[in-house]
This record gives structure tokens, C-alpha cells and sequence, in this order.
């Protein structure tokens, strides 16, 4: 009896797995081997994980119910631009967290541009401060990516079933029962549960949009535990805590997390034969203009307050984007090196579960990872030029789950096409990644690659617990640079971050997809 | 000579026994009707179904449980022969080294092979570059340089019209009559038994009977063959 | 990130080869910029000194307690007062050997490990040409209406929000927290650290920030704006220092002691207001850089030892939670 046969590309997925896990739990390690017995969990700290939960809760839903009309508007309208449209507003996903607030806070403020505009016209105004700051803020980060998830959705729905509905000549109604409701309950539980687990780990947006104590979130109590009161087993019972909400709502989620499309193919619009009438035209345009003004107008601000800023923006802060870009460059390599045998080890197998050791690293606190592997390297070699390897390696497991969502699908579809021939020409191993896997994963392996730079080169990251001084990197920088007064050499810091993300983003998604074969 | 011994396939509630030869240089075809298991004794011959029971040899050589690519065997299926992201000389060279480190008399081969298969100047292009037919010939020529003892062929030809598919066969005739190679392949069509089957495996009621020579067979079928054949 | 490696390997070589002593010192994240006071400090210390100063940045106190035993520093600069306690229970750290009776503070020094190099009070800024009634006192700033918008830090988080919370407890005491009632409303929102706060007033988003009596002096001289001010209040505001110390097992010991008594010379206290925007720690008035005496300063100071400070702590910010929580 034969055994059951080897997957063609190895089983090095099973190791790239074993060095998250490992990574991660090592880093609890090396915290307990510090920690002395602390107190149980403080009133203070219950209220952090209910606030971080509710606020988790309502931005996953508000982002998903914002994102079911603007994408059902873009699925059904063709417009000159709407490829471009699609592509920018993807960009609040890849913005840096810091940046990101920035522009939300001159466009949505108290003094910012809406508010202006209200009280120019005799409207009460509006306040940022509070949960809703918070969820607004959380909405921003993550609607394209509700968008993106739901538009792919509708573009499943076959051509054919408009045909027949526009053969029939249903109303819009039953259009809506028999062709989209089905989806968006296909689809709908998964993008919020994503979204979710992306908000539970929520930082530094709750901090400055929080209005004050009230919105403190579970990482916030961890940074505190940690940074003020130094009291590491505190900061290690907190970081479980995040960890088993984060993990038990990432299991949960990844039966019904959708997988995330790559951005080429959606800039196709399906012929439809519905929602022709005047009313409905209207409303989809409504929809598209406020979605991409709420979306885009903060990238503007930033553009223009960085733009004024750029001429007195020191020239250290190049040099420290160069070291951004080495630790980002640095992450993507980690990043493929863990993740495409990861996810060639996900999709030889059936269940599904062990994409979830992709969730860890989403769900652990970045602080307590790095302070963990200082306390272990520290006996053994000097930590600091390892911050930036650490760092990079931190991102790398924080990019972890996108990137396994987006290889795995494909990988499956290429393993499942050419298993047969390829086992009868004898390629397995190294030469089946080189010509088969790699080749034809080729525009997804770089829409990861993107996607990783661009997250990596806007975290701060731990780096600012270890920085050495030629070890600064540009958000780093930029947060120095605003300590010491200078706020305008900060803004343009921050547009030189925003373009470098956008940037990262764009070449290696262009690379994936240039002169794609077959 | 391939030997199948005592050979047991189950695949989910399906059983297939055989328990016959096929001497070397033989031209076989597996006929029988659809359902009946000839794609599946093709897939365990090739190694991508385990046996239920039996052994198989090669000659002296128990390759019950070689993988696929150890196999004396070279392959073709119904779909997905060539990789469409790499060029047809690549393709082809897969079936020389898997690595695809060649030799200067690797390439050597490749571009023979390719002007024997009538396709030489096409080596640089992608398979979605070729006609159907062209790409089947790019497929056969990748079987050329794999330089095994036995060829299986599961339908590749399938898809062709039947003047393409007449031509693709007279190739694979001449082929194997060069190389002296052991042929099997799986057809719905008599007249393709004729046209270059030496014998046949009749593949019916959870049994592949051992081979019968064509000529026989077909102007005195048993009843069974007699049924499927109308 | 190569070329860093790169460098950081033949700084590593080049120190191998040369017998220059070399002196590290722990600082604050800030101050290795090319706009901090460390390049100052560097050149000008290097000059007195046939040695290398090498600055190494981060977090200090976790840096250290991380480190424990094992650190490379031989002296840490930039530990400010709420962190001192924690800094000394180290054991890390040695007497620092100069005389406390240099320090031109407004309170009396005597602590003899750490030494304060600069310092500055906690303070309300805000723009004298869009706030018309600034507040003349902390009672007059409860009043106001809730119209004006604050921001303030998170004591829980950052120095100067804890400054903050024990000045409070400083004036108030017992009544801190109707005094945190008062202010909630008009507090717009609580931030993570000080730059974040003041970049929202530099943006004109709020009123009035929390900040530092020296925070005017960035505008006035090194943009030549006029127009921030500290609000100052009869009640007294609270201290804020930063102090340097020296550590134990250093290996350069007599570096050390230089570097501490360079501190407190002429030269490096006249160089750190402009430097590090705060009070030379050690410096006569008259002595100031020019146009440093036209800061408005209060008159009254307020301080907590280190003890006290440790023991106020978590009952003040548990008043600010509670008040700010409603």
C-alpha cells in the first residue's frame, strides 16, 4: 500500500508555521522570565476590554454597512477614472496609523474643513472626540477594504444572472432578493469579522480621537503596564488577553473570511441591465462622491500641509526613510520566506485551521514581541543592531494573515491544475516553486509584497524602545521631529511616509502583474 | 515488459482487477465504455492512485510503490500537459531535467525533438501562443526527450477535430515505433484501434481483460465488446 | 539598512583599532537628532576630553531595567524626576560626586545621584491673537467656559500628563476631583504624549495645551513668533527636571565624573535652553542666552519629593480617571 502522497512542494510550510508560533511564544518567554506575580485583572482594565471590544464591534459593522452601498455602486456604474477611483481608494489601508490622523483631524476637527463648511452655512457642528472618533477613525482605515472584499463579491455573481434578471424584467426589489442579498450573506460575516480582529489591536487611533479615559483600548493598558509602570507580567497577562480575544475571533473568522481579491480584474465593471433609472443613477453617484470625498479628503490635507512642509524638513529625515525603506525591503524578504510555504502547506491540506497561526502575529501586541526578544537576546549578543531585523521581522508577522489570504486561494487552484503533471515529470521541491508555484502566483506574490511594504514602512514599531541613533526610521522621525516643535517639517515627514508607502505599494504590485504570462 | 500481478484499484466504492502483461514495444489501446475505469487504470500505472491489492513490475523491477516520476513511464492527460507560463522549449526541457538545468546537448535535444514533432522555430513561444494542435505536438515532443520505455496516453487528443486528431496519432505511431516504446492509450474511437493499435485492453464490469490482438477482436468481438461498440 | 550595517561595522572596527577611551551615554530618544542637544554635547565635551562620546537613544528606564547588570551605559542623561525612583531602585547607579550647591533651581536639590541639568514647569499655553482672556489663575481657568478647548496627555502614558495630575493634587488636594469635573468639559481629548497635544494647538484645533513654561521660548527664538504664551497662575506651577547620573560599573570611570562636572560647566549650561528649549539647571539668570530673562516665569514652584510623588501617583490619576470616565 502506497503512502499518501507528498505535496509537490515540499513541507517546509510546516516549519515556516512552527517559526511563527515559536516567534511569538518565545517572546512570552522571554517576558515571563522577567515577570514577578502581579495583581489579577484591575476594574480599569475590564473597562479597556469592554471599550476596545465595543468600538471593535461597531467599526467592523459600520465599515461593512458604509461599504455594501459603495460598492454596489461601483460594481453597477462604468465612468471614466473608476479604475483609478478603485486604486486610490485602497490607499487608507496602507496609510500610516500617525499620518492617518492627521488628515482626519484637518478635514473632520473641530477647526478642520467639514466643521468650517457647517458653521459657514448655520449648521450645528460636529465632534470627532469620543467612541465615535474612534469608529470613524477605524472606519476610514478599513472601509476600502470592506469595499474591496464586497465589490469582488459582486463581480462573482455571473453576467448571466443579470441577463436573466433583465429578461424577466424584475424590479429593483427582486433584483436585490434574488442576486445580491444571497451574496452579501455569503460575504458580509466574513469582512466584518476581519475587520473585528484588525480594530481589537487598535492603538494609537483610539489614543488621540479616544476624548480622554474613557477610550482606553487593551494595547493601551499593555503600553502602559509596560512603558510607565514597567511591570512586565501585568503587560504579559493583558498581551494573553488581547491574544485569546484577537485569536478566538480570528478562529471564528476564518470560516467565513472571504478571500482578498487582487486589485487587477475589479476595475471591470459587470454589464448590468438594472438600476438604469434616473433615481437610481443618482443615488449610486451620491454614494461614490461622498465615499471618495470621505476617503480621499484627509489624504489631501496631508498632501498639502506636507507639501508646505517639505522645504524645512531636515536632512537627516532622508536618511532615516532610507533605513524605512531597508526595513521594509527587509520585510517583504521575511514575509514571502514565511508565508509561501505557509500557505503551500494551507492548501495541500483540507482544513483550513491552520491558517490561524497566521492570525498570532496580528493579534499580539508588536511591543511585547520586540521586548520579549530583547530579554532573550540581550544575555546573548547586543540587541540593538538587531533592532531593525526585528522590527522588519514584527511587520512581517503583522502582514502574516493578508498575505496568507491572499496566496492561499490561487496556490490551491495551481497545485490542484498541475499536480498530475507535474508528479509525472518528477518536479518537486525547490524547482516546483521555481517554475511552477512562483511563475504563476506571480501578480499575487506582488500584491502581497506591496501590501507588507507599505504597512511595514508606516509602523513604528519597536524600534523606538532600542533606536540607536543611525537606526531611526522615518516614523520615528517623525514623531522626533514633532517632540521638538517643529509640526511643519512633521507634516511634510509625513507626506514623504504616505508617498513612500504608496509607492512600495505600487511597484511591486505593477512588478507582479508586468508582462504577466498566461 | 510491464506485469500487472493480482492488481486490485479501488477508488471510493469503485473496483478494478487486472492480472495480465504488455510486452515490450506493443501498441495498446483501453477501450471500454465510459465509467468503466480506463482513465483509472491509466492513473495507477502511472502512480497518482495507489493499489488496493497486487503488484506491478517493470521487467524484474517492483515499482508498485514508485512515485510518478520514477515511473519508466511517460505520460500524457486529457488537459493541463504543458505549463502555460513557460515556453515550449522549457516545457520540454522539464522532461529532461525537472530542474531545467541543461546541458548544451540537453538544448540540443530539445530543439531535435521540437523539429521532429514539426515545431522547430517555436521554442520561445508560450503554449496559449500555439493552435490546439500545435500544443499537442508540444506535449508529444516533451514525451520524445522524457525517453521512457512506456507511454500512457488518458485522451490528450480529445478536443482535436478529427483530421487533427488522426494526425496526432500517425505522429504517435511513428514515435514509439522509433523509440520501440510500450503504448497504451485510452479511446473511444475503433477506428483509432485500427489505425495504430497492435492490441487491445477491454475494460468492463470491474475488470481490464488482458490484451487481445486488434485485428481479431474487432472483426469478432465477445459480446460485451459487441455492445459497447453498437 | 546595508549601508547602516555597514557603517555600524567599521564603527565597531575603527573603535577596535584607535585606544581612544569611549564614553556611551544612555539618552532620551530625542536627543541624537541633528536638531537635539546631543551633537552639541558631543562636540563640546569630545573637545575637553581625549575620549569619544557615543550616545545610544531609546526608552531609558525600560532600556535599563531590561539591561539590568548587562547595560554598556556609562551615563544615562535625560531620566526625568517621576522615573528617578524606579532608576535608583536599579542599585544601577553611583553618587554622581558634584556640588548640588552650583544648582540655580527654584527648589532645593539634595538629591545626590541624580543631577538636574535643565528644567521647566508645567504650563497652559495658548495663542494671545485668537484667545482674548487668557486665564490669570488655575481657579480662573476651571471658570471659563467650556466653549475653550484644552488637550492635555495621558498620565498614564507620558511625563508631562503626570506632571500634570500631581500639580493638580499639588494646588487642590482633597478637591482635585470636582476640579477634574471642571475641567472635563473642556477638555477636547487626552493624548498619548506631549507631541501629539501640541501639534493639535500649533494646527489651531484647540485653545490651550498642556506643555512647558519654555515651550514659548521655540517660537520667540527660533521662529521669531511672539504670539505663545504660558499662562501663568499664582498658585504656583509644577517642576519638571531632567537630571543625568552615572553608573556604577562603568569602566570609565574618570570620563564619567568629567562628563558630570562638564554638565554643570558654563559651557554646556549655556548651550542647553536653545538646545533643549528648557532652564539651564546651573546658570544665574543674568547669564542666560539673550532674551531667555523675558520668559514669563511663575513665581511660585511646586514639587513633590520622590517619594511623594511615587505615593500620590496612582490615587491622583485614579481622580483624573474617574472625573474624565463620567
Amino acid at each position: 500500500m502506497a503512502q499518501r502522497a507528498q505535496p509537490i512542494i515540499g513541507t517546509t510550510g510546516i516549519a515556516a508555521g512552527g517559526f511563527v508560533v515559536v516567534a511569538v511564544l518565545l517572546s512570552f518567554l522571554g517576558i515571563g522570565l522577567r515577570a514577578e506575580l502581579g495583581r489579577g485583572i484591575e476594574p480599569a482594565e475590564w473597562a479597556a476590554i469592554r471599550f476596545t471590544l465595543q468600538q471593535a464591534a461597531l467599526s467592523a459593522l459600520i465599515s461593512v454597512a458604509c461599504a455594501i452601498p459603495l460598492a454596489r455602486a461601483l460594481a453597477r456604474r462604468r465612468f471614466v477614472g473608476r479604475g483609478v477611483l478603485i486604486t486610490l481608494l485602497g490607499a487608507p489601508f496602507i496609510l500610516p496609523v500617525i499620518v492617518a490622523v492627521l488628515g482626519l483631524l484637518t478635514v473632520f476637527g473641530r477647526t478642520g474643513w467639514v466643521n468650517t463648511a457647517f458653521e459657514a452655512i448655520g449648521l450645528p457642528t460636529l465632534s470627532i472626540y469620543g467612541l465615535h472618533g474612534v469608529v470613524l477613525a477605524h472606519v476610514f482605515f478599513n472601509l476600502p477594504l470592506a469595499t474591496r472584499l464586497l465589490l469582488q463579491g459582486w463581480q462573482s455573481i455571473p453576467a448571466e444572472r443579470f441577463r436573466l434578471a433583465a429578461q424577466l424584467n424584475l424590479p429593483p426589489r427582486m433584483v436585490r432578493r434574488t442576486l445580491e442579498v444571497p451574496l452579501l450573506v455569503q460575504v458580509v460575516p466574513g469582512a466584518a469579522a476581519l475587520i473585528f480582529v484588525i480594530c481589537l489591536t487598535s492603538f494609537a487611533v483610539a489614543l488621540t480621537l479616544g476624548g480622554g479615559p474613557r477610550a482606553t483600548t487593551i494595547e493601551l493598558a499593555i503600553y502602559q503596564a509596560f512603558r510607565f509602570d514597567f511591570d512586565l507580567a501585568r503587560a504579559a497577562l493583558l498581551s494573553f488577553i488581547q491574544l485569546f480575544l484577537a485569536g478566538s475571533a480570528a478562529l471564528v473568522a476564518l470560516w467565513v473570511i472571504p478571500n482578498i481579491p487582487l486589485s487587477a480584474g475589479l476595475d471591470r465593471a459587470v454589464r448590468r441591465w438594472d438600476a438604469r433609472g434616473g433615481l437610481q443613477s443618482a443615488i449610486d453617484a451620491c454614494v461614490i462622491a461622498l465615499g471618495s470625498a470621505f476617503l480621499l479628503l484627509p489624504l489631501f490635507a496631508i498632501t498639502l500641509a506636507g507639501v508646505q512642509g517639505l522645504p524645512q524638513m531636515p536632512i537627516g529625515v532622508w536618511k532615516t526613510a532610507g533605513n524605512s525603506l531597508g526595513v521594509a525591503m527587509l520585510s517583504i524578504a521575511l514575509l514571502l520566506a514565511i508565508a509561501l510555504p505557509m500557505a503551500g502547506w494551507i492548501s495541500t491540506r483540507r482544513a483550513g485551521g491552520a491558517e490561524a497561526i497566521g492570525l498570532i502575529g496580528l493579534s499580539a501586541s508588536p511591543l511585547m514581541i520586540g521586548t520579549g526578544w530583547f530579554i532573550l537576546i540581550n544575555p546573548i549578543a547586543d540587541p540593538v543592531p538587531l533592532a531593525l531585523p526585528v522590527t522588519a521581522l514584527i511587520n512581517a508577522l503583522m502582514a502574516l494573515p493578508f498575505a496568507l489570504r491572499i496566496l492561499v486561494p490561487p496556490m490551491r487552484d495551481v497545485l490542484t491544475t498541475y499536480d498530475r503533471l507535474s508528479r509525472s515529470l518528477g518536479l518537486n521541491g525547490w524547482p516546483a516553486w521555481r517554475w511552477l508555484v512562483l511563475p504563476r502566483l506571480r501578480a499575487q506574490i506582488g500584491f502581497t509584497a506591496g501590501l507588507t511594504g507599505a504597512l511595514s514602512v508606516g509602523d513604528l514599531g519597536v524600534i523606538a524602545l532600542f533606536a540607536d541613533p543611525d537606526r531611526a526610521t522615518l516614523p520615528l522621525q517623525m514623531y522626533r521631529l514633532m517632540g521638538a516643535y517643529r509640526t511643519e517639517a512633521a507634516a511634510g515627514a509625513a507626506l514623504l511616509l504616505l508617498a513612500m508607502a504608496l509607492a512600495l505599494f505600487w511597484v511591486f504590485d505593477k512588478a507582479g502583474r508586468w508582462h504577466a504570462e498566461a | 515488459m510491464l506485469r500487472l500481478e493480482d492488481v486490485t484499484i479501488s477508488q471510493g466504492g469503485f473496483l478494478l482487477q487486472a492480472d495480465f502483461e504488455v510486452q515490450q514495444g506493443r501498441k495498446t489501446a483501453v477501450i471500454g465504455p465510459s465509467g468503466a475505469g480506463k482513465s483509472t487504470l491509466l492513473a495507477a500505472l502511472g502512480g497518482f492512485l495507489p493499489l488496493g491489492g497486487g503488484k506491478l513490475w517493470w521487467n524484474d523491477v517492483d515499482i508498485t510503490d514508485a512515485t510518478p516520476g520514477k515511473r519508466p513511464i511517460a505520460m500524457l492527460f486529457q488537459d493541463n500537459n504543458l505549463f502555460p507560463h513557460l515556453s515550449i522549449a522549457k516545457n520540454i526541457g522539464l522532461g529532461i531535467r525537472p530542474d531545467l538545468k541543461l546541458t548544451p546537448e540537453d538544448h540540443l535535444r530539445v530543439e531535435q525533438a521540437l523539429k521532429r514533432v514539426g515545431l522547430a522555430g517555436m521554442a520561445d513561444r508560450k503554449p496559449g501562443e500555439l493552435s490546439g494542435g500545435q500544443q499537442s505536438r508540444a506535449a508529444l515532443a516533451r514525451v520524445l526527450v522524457q525517453d521512457r520505455p512506456v507511454v500512457l496516453l488518458d485522451e490528450p487528443f480529445a478536443a482535436l477535430g478529427p483530421a487533427l486528431r488522426h494526425e496526432m496519432l500517425d505522429l504517435v505511431h511513428d514515435l514509439s515505433e522509433e523509440a520501440n516504446a510500450t503504448l497504451l492509450m485510452v479511446t473511444h474511437d475503433p477506428q483509432d484501434v485500427r489505425r495504430i493499435a497492435d492490441d487491445v485492453i477491454f475494460v468492463e464490469g470491474g475488470r481490464a481483460a488482458a490484451p487481445q490482438p486488434a485485428g481479431a477482436l474487432l472483426e469478432n468481438p465477445p459480446p460485451a465488446l459487441q455492445a459497447y461498440l453498437g | 539598512m546595508r549601508r547602516t550595517l555597514l557603517a555600524t561595522t567599521l564603527l565597531l572596527a575603527s573603535q577596535a583599532g584607535a585606544d581612544t577611551p569611549v564614553l556611551t551615554v544612555y539618552a532620551g530618544d530625542y536627543f541624537t537628532s541633528e536638531w537635539g542637544p546631543g551633537p552639541m554635547i558631543e562636540a563640546g565635551f569630545e573637545e575637553t576630553c581625549d575620549c569619544d562620546l557615543q550616545f545610544a537613544t531609546g526608552d531609558l528606564l525600560p532600556r535599563l531595567l531590561l539591561e539590568g547588570e548587562r547595560t554598556k551605559a556609562d551615563v544615562v542623561i535625560g531620566l526625568t524626576s517621576d522615573v528617578t525612583a524606579k532608576a535608583r531602585a536599579t542599585g544601577l547607579f553611583a553618587p554622581h560626586g558634584q556640588d548640588n550647591s552650583a544648582l540655580t533651581l527654584p527648589i532645593e536639590w539634595t538629591d545626590d545621584t541624580f543631577l538636574p541639568f535643565n528644567y521647566g514647569h508645567t504650563a497652559f499655553i495658548y495663542n494671545e491673537t485668537t484667545m482674548d482672556a487668557p486665564p490669570a489663575s488655575f481657579d480662573a481657568l476651571l471658570e471659563m467656559d467650556d466653549d475653550v478647548k484644552l488637550v492635555i496627555q495621558d498620565p498614564r502614558t507620558s511625563i508631562s500628563g503626570l506632571a500634570l495630575v500631581l500639580w493638580v493634587e499639588a494646588v487642590y488636594g482633597e478637591k482635585s476631583g470636582e476640579v477634574w469635573t471642571k475641567l472635563a468639559p473642556k477638555i477636547l481629548t487626552v493624548t498619548k504624549d506631549w507631541s501629539a497635544s501640541y501639534g493639535m494647538f500649533t494646527d489651531g484645533e484647540v485653545d490651550m495645551v498642556l506643555s512647558y513654561t519654555t515651550s514659548p521660548a521655540y517660537h520667540m527664538f527660533a521662529e521669531e513668533d511672539f504670539t505663545k504664551k504660558a499662562a501663568i497662575f499664582p498658585e504656583g506651577h509644577y517642576f519638571m527636571v531632567e537630571t543625568v547620573g552615572k553608573i556604577a560599573q562603568t569602566q570609565e570611570p574618570e570620563l564619567a565624573d568629567a562628563f558630570m562636572a562638564y554638565v554643570l560647566s558654563q559651557d554646556f549650561q549655556q548651550m542647553i535652553p536653545t538646545a533643549n528649549w528648557s532652564l539651564p539647571a546651573a546658570l544665574p539668570e543674568d547669564q542666560w542666552p539673550e532674551g531667555w530673562a523675558q520668559l514669563a516665569l511663575p513665581e511660585k514652584v511646586l514639587f513633590y519629593s520622590e517619594e511623594e510623588a511615587e505615593s500620590r501617583k496612582d490615587q491622583a490619576i485614579e481622580t483624573w480617571r474617574n472625573a474624565l470616565s463620567q
